[in-house]
């Protein structure tokens, strides 16, 4: 049945919460959700059930007065609270759909903190649009990060030998990963939003309301400076990557984040290209593990049909890397709506004619169950919402992508690079191969796979 | 009372919590903190705005209706009318536990349904869209009963969703279909929703099916959601002593079984805060008299049991009722004497809900534990103080938004269950009926009271009391538990439970018993960084 009022189960949250992620991906910032308590509320929820770590963040706390009248009040209350009592060197403003609705402006209220003395010297408000009635929160996480090239990068007209990337939505893993990868490649970068060492922050005994992690203002400043930039995204990334061309005539090349052999290589190449450094052989041996894995274990992925939910900057990397695995992509969805993704997945899926994808409105986990059920797949691919799904039809599940609260290892361990490839593949061979081992007949049971 | 344990000099703690805030907002929370008396109880200040800007554990109104009240029960479609994220964040993050009858029966827990609205709704409006989704969520699943939650937008833009619901079960004929204006904006917390979730209730589901099921000794358990499987036990302790659940609100329940909760004799109350409304509505209306109740804790278990059996005045229920607590009983105690010896002394702090902020004491009592601190994210002051302040609470702008149903006497059903001489019967045996004593009696005197607590209040707290185990919410526990000290959530359970009853007492006796005494919390720092760990480098000097 074909729905047009009607979402069941969906495959995208709104845009407030990826605007408190990227946000966290800043030193010394504290997120601010312009808009009622339970925005802020839920999007703290959500985070720390996915880290299992403390996300701080506050709330303009709306009630009915502000909601008529406007929310400037509660937000010049909020800057003078925060910096008084949690004294942070940033507060990153999202607005929400009320405050949206309502036409607060947060540029033109945080002029006036500023012209009324409430910010600090040498500290910053800076804030990003997110109405939750429009993208996900994957355009969500975009406009912050867009809002922190563009208020922060600074064009001084001397050129710095570093090279900006622009992280998508990755995880705090995964930024550790890309800062691995540019090392061993002897390419100095500004990497942001960089949340690792804020999200995966270590037991001390002691909370460290402001964690050693996250990028620094003085780096994002001086992404204006940088010879080029490399966005990691074209739906997260990329409008950043854009605004500091526009700003600072930075170049820029959008490659996707680097899921998979494929991904990887690109993202290598554009690095090096970037950065002007040669590929060294560390990375060669790395790429070549991933290949020799692929090799030796061909047969467990070939020909194996995967259903998929998600979002785009993971899902285009991942499907790409399925078929470089000989497996089938049946079925896709997501939430997210964008010109950009739909192209370049069709693009991919040129090689898996077979496929069923969707996007954006519609795009839910509610239809892909029923194309599920419709055509069975070997594997499923998603975040932890999947595990009904797999459930009801007893299919083998990865958890994959943003929330994960039923597990653990996606804030330690990469997906991206080589190295991440192979923890994909090591996840994917383990269910398929446990798989086959339960249902195997006792004289198919094989010591040896 | 007297605590076991020396207190800090609670004046003291004060003035650290609220000495870095700016002037007005130290004023304001000064209010909220307040030094126990249980014997003259002070006032609180609770349920007013929060700070824009403090780091607060509050949620909203949305939350309080949908996710809180709504939720917990399997077969009505709830159907968010917003953007898309509030019906994401509320899809079974309270692990709201349900148990169909039959496989074959309606059961909507695992899903999330939403209007999904985007710009062009918020400026064109978005009932046609919302009327589309009640007609595709009937074609789809036939339910009995579709709920339409309002989210902070479609207040703003006027969507009347009490109208489209009105529309869409005349069209639909078989299907009743109701709305909540429980935009986020209203009110000051969650609080707000549950108010607006019992009106919704009581006007559109109670009293929908008159008919008279068999069964003696009826009740309704109201405020209870089925966390962690908490219905269950209490559902079992019923059955065992022949007690009829007619309805619970509203965990594991039906539409069904709240249609036709005015047939009970009893409501008996657990959570105060959130559901004291429907008390009141249905005593007015049906003259069902409620009590209060606290399965909690084994003997506040076994003293509500006995609270009931007191109330139906039966003979037999009452040895029956004696027997099963005499059943039970014996399984808690050995387990409790076999833990206690390594959670007497020790102590507590608890910042979360409306109620069990409260009724956890009871439990860590058991331990031996002290709770140094309490406070809510969402009461009012009569569940700190008792309901006794009722008619001197100030109501404010906030709380005269959130409408207050005019409801009288049933012309055919009012039916007073007990006369006036046998409430005042009961009252003399010391049951108390449709009244709270609230939080702070229990509590020793010199521990803290706080409303709405803050991060920083949070933080400090634990630096100054050094509790031996926090209880709040998952927002709150990793941060605290970065500080070395185990955080137990007291909404989600961290994923366990129940802890209800004489099994879940148990349960919650073991689990504080590996928080408290594990052994992670002595493992934090690195061999080298003890105290006169010295210097490892020069040992092998050659």
């Amino acid at each position: 049945m074909e729905r047009e009022g009607l979402t069941i189960n969906p495959a995208k949250t709104c845009q407030p919460i990826g605007a408190m992620y990227a946000a966290l991906g800043i030193h010394g910032c504290l997120p601010h959700s312009h808009g009622s308590q339970g925005c802020c509320s839920y999007h703290r929820s959500t985070l720390t059930r996915h880290y299992k770590e403390p996300v701080m963040a506050a709330t303009s706390s709306f009630t009915e007065g502000a909601s008529v009248f406007g929310g400037q009040a509660n937000l010049l209350q909020s800057v003078e609270t925060i910096f008084s009592v949690y004294d942070p060197e940033v507060i990153a403003v999202h607005s929400t759909c009320l405050s949206e609705t309502i036409g607060d402006d947060l540029q033109q209220i945080t002029k006036k903190a500023s012209d009324d003395g409430k910010i600090p010297e040498g500290k910053y408000v800076i804030y990003a649009s997110t109405p939750s009635f429009v993208g996900s929160h994957v355009t969500g996480y975009a406009n912050m990060v867009t809002g922190m090239a563009e208020q922060f990068a600074v064009s001084t007209g001397e050129k710095k030998d570093q090279v900006n990337i622009v992280a998508g939505w990755m995880e705090p893993s995964d930024m550790r990963e890309i800062k691995d990868i540019a090392k061993v490649m002897g390419a100095k970068i500004v990497l942001f939003p960089d949340t690792s060492d804020v999200l995966d922050a270590p037991q001390t005994g002691k909370h460290e309301f402001y964690p050693k992690g996250g990028v620094t203002i003085d780096a994002l400043r001086s992404t204006g400076d940088s010879k080029a930039t490399v966005a990691l995204g074209c739906m997260s990334a990329e409008p950043a990557a854009i605004a500091l061309e526009k700003k600072c005539k930075v170049p820029f090349e959008t490659v996707e984040i680097p899921i998979g052999l494929s991904a990887t290589d690109r993202f290598i190449m554009a690095l090096s290209k970037a950065a002007g450094v040669s590929v060294p052989a560390e990375i060669t041996a790395d790429r070549g593990r991933l290949v020799d894995v692929m090799a030796d274990m061909e047969q467990y992925f070939h020909g194996k049909k995967v259903a998929l939910f998600g979002d785009p900057d993971q899902l285009i990397p991942l499907v790409e890397f399925l078929l470089d695995l000989g497996m089938k992509p049946m079925h896709i969805v997501s939430g997210t709506p964008g010109l950009r993704f739909d192209k370049r997945m069709k693009e991919i899926l040129e090689r898996a004619p077979y496929a069923n994808f969707k996007l954006g409105m519609g795009a839910d986990m509610f239809l892909l169950h029923q194309w599920i059920k419709n055509e069975p797949v070997d594997l499923l691919i998603g975040n932890t919402y999947g595990k009904y799904i797999a459930r009801d039809e007893d299919i083998p599940f990865v958890r994959f992508g943003f929330p994960i609260l039923d597990r653990i290892g996606h804030s330690y361990f990469a997906s991206v690079g080589y190295k991440g490839g192979l923890r994909i593949l090591e996840k994917i061979l383990g269910v398929l191969q446990d798989r086959q081992d339960r249902d195997a007949l006792e004289e198919k049971f094989e010591l040896v796979m | 009372m007297q605590a076991k344990i020396n207190l800090p000099d609670p004046s003291v703690i004060k003035e650290e919590l609220i000495n870095k805030y700016p002037a007005k907002v130290a004023k304001k929370r000064s209010k909220s903190i307040v030094i126990n008396d249980p014997e003259t109880i002070p006032e609180v200040q609770a349920n007013v705005r929060t700070v824009p800007g403090i780091i607060t554990q509050r949620g909203c109104s949305y939350a309080g209706c949908k996710g809180v009240v709504l939720g917990p029960t399997r077969d009505i479609v709830n159907i968010t009318h917003g953007p898309i994220g509030c019906s994401f964040y509320s899809w079974l993050t309270r692990r709201n536990q349900t148990r169909p009858e039959n496989p074959t029966d309606e059961n909507y827990i695992t899903y999330c349904f939403s209007t999904d609205m985007q710009e062009e709704h918020v400026v064109f409006g978005g009932e046609k869209k919302l009327k589309q989704a009640i007609q595709e969520a009937y074609d789809l699943f036939h339910p009995k009963a579709i709920a339409i939650f309002s989210t902070c937008p479609v207040g703003l833009i006027g969507d009347d969703v009490h109208a489209a619901a009105r529309e869409m079960k005349e069209k639909l004929g078989d299907c009743n279909v109701f709305g909540f204006s429980c935009e986020g904006y209203r009110g000051v917390s969650q609080s707000a929703g549950h108010h607006i979730a019992n009106n919704g209730v009581f006007k559109h589901m109670v009293g929908n099916n008159n008919e008279v099921k068999p069964g003696k000794f009826k009740l309704n358990l109201l405020g209870e959601y089925n966390i962690g499987g908490d219905a269950f036990e209490i559902e079992r302790l019923f059955e065992k002593c022949g007690i009829t659940l007619v309805a619970s609100f509203s965990g594991n329940s039906t539409v069904g079984a709240i249609e036709n909760a005015h047939t009970a004799d009893l409501n008996v109350i657990l959570c105060h805060r959130s559901i004291n409304y429907m008390g009141d509505m249905m005593e007015t209306k049906y003259g069902i008299p409620w009590m209060k109740v606290n399965f909690v804790g084994a003997e506040s278990s076994a003293k509500s049991l006995r609270k009931i059996a007191e109330y139906f005045g039966d003979a037999e229920l009452k040895a029956r009722v004696e027997e099963v607590i005499a059943e039970e009983m014996p399984k808690v105690k050995a387990i409790i004497d076999e833990i206690r010896p390594r959670t007497e002394g020790k102590t507590a702090m608890l910042f979360v809900g409306g109620s069990r902020a409260h009724h956890y004491q009871d439990l860590f009592s058991e331990l031996g534990m002290t709770t140094l601190a309490a406070g809510y994210e969402f009461a009012h002051r009569d569940d700190y103080e008792g309901r006794e302040v009722l008619p001197n609470i100030k109501i404010d702008a906030d709380s005269k938004n959130i409408e207050e149903l005019k409801v009288s006497a049933d012309p055919e059903l009012y039916n007073p269950r007990k006369s006036e001489a046998e409430l005042e019967e009961l009252k003399a045996k010391g049951l108390e009926i449709n009244g709270y004593e609230g939080m702070m009696k229990q509590m020793v005197k010199k521990s803290l009271v706080v409303d709405d607590v803050s991060h920083y209040e949070s933080e400090k707290l634990i630096e100054l009391y050094k509790p031996d185990i926090f209880c709040a919410g998952i927002k709150e526990k990793y941060v605290v538990q970065k500080m070395g000290v185990p955080l137990k959530q007291l909404h989600s359970y961290d994923y366990g439970g129940p802890y209800t009853g004489f099994e879940g007492a148990v349960n919650f006796y073991k689990d504080i018993d590996r928080m408290v005494n594990n052994p992670v919390w002595k493992l934090i720092k690195a061999p080298w960084e003890k105290e006169g760990a010295g210097s490892l480098e020069a040992t092998y000097v050659a």
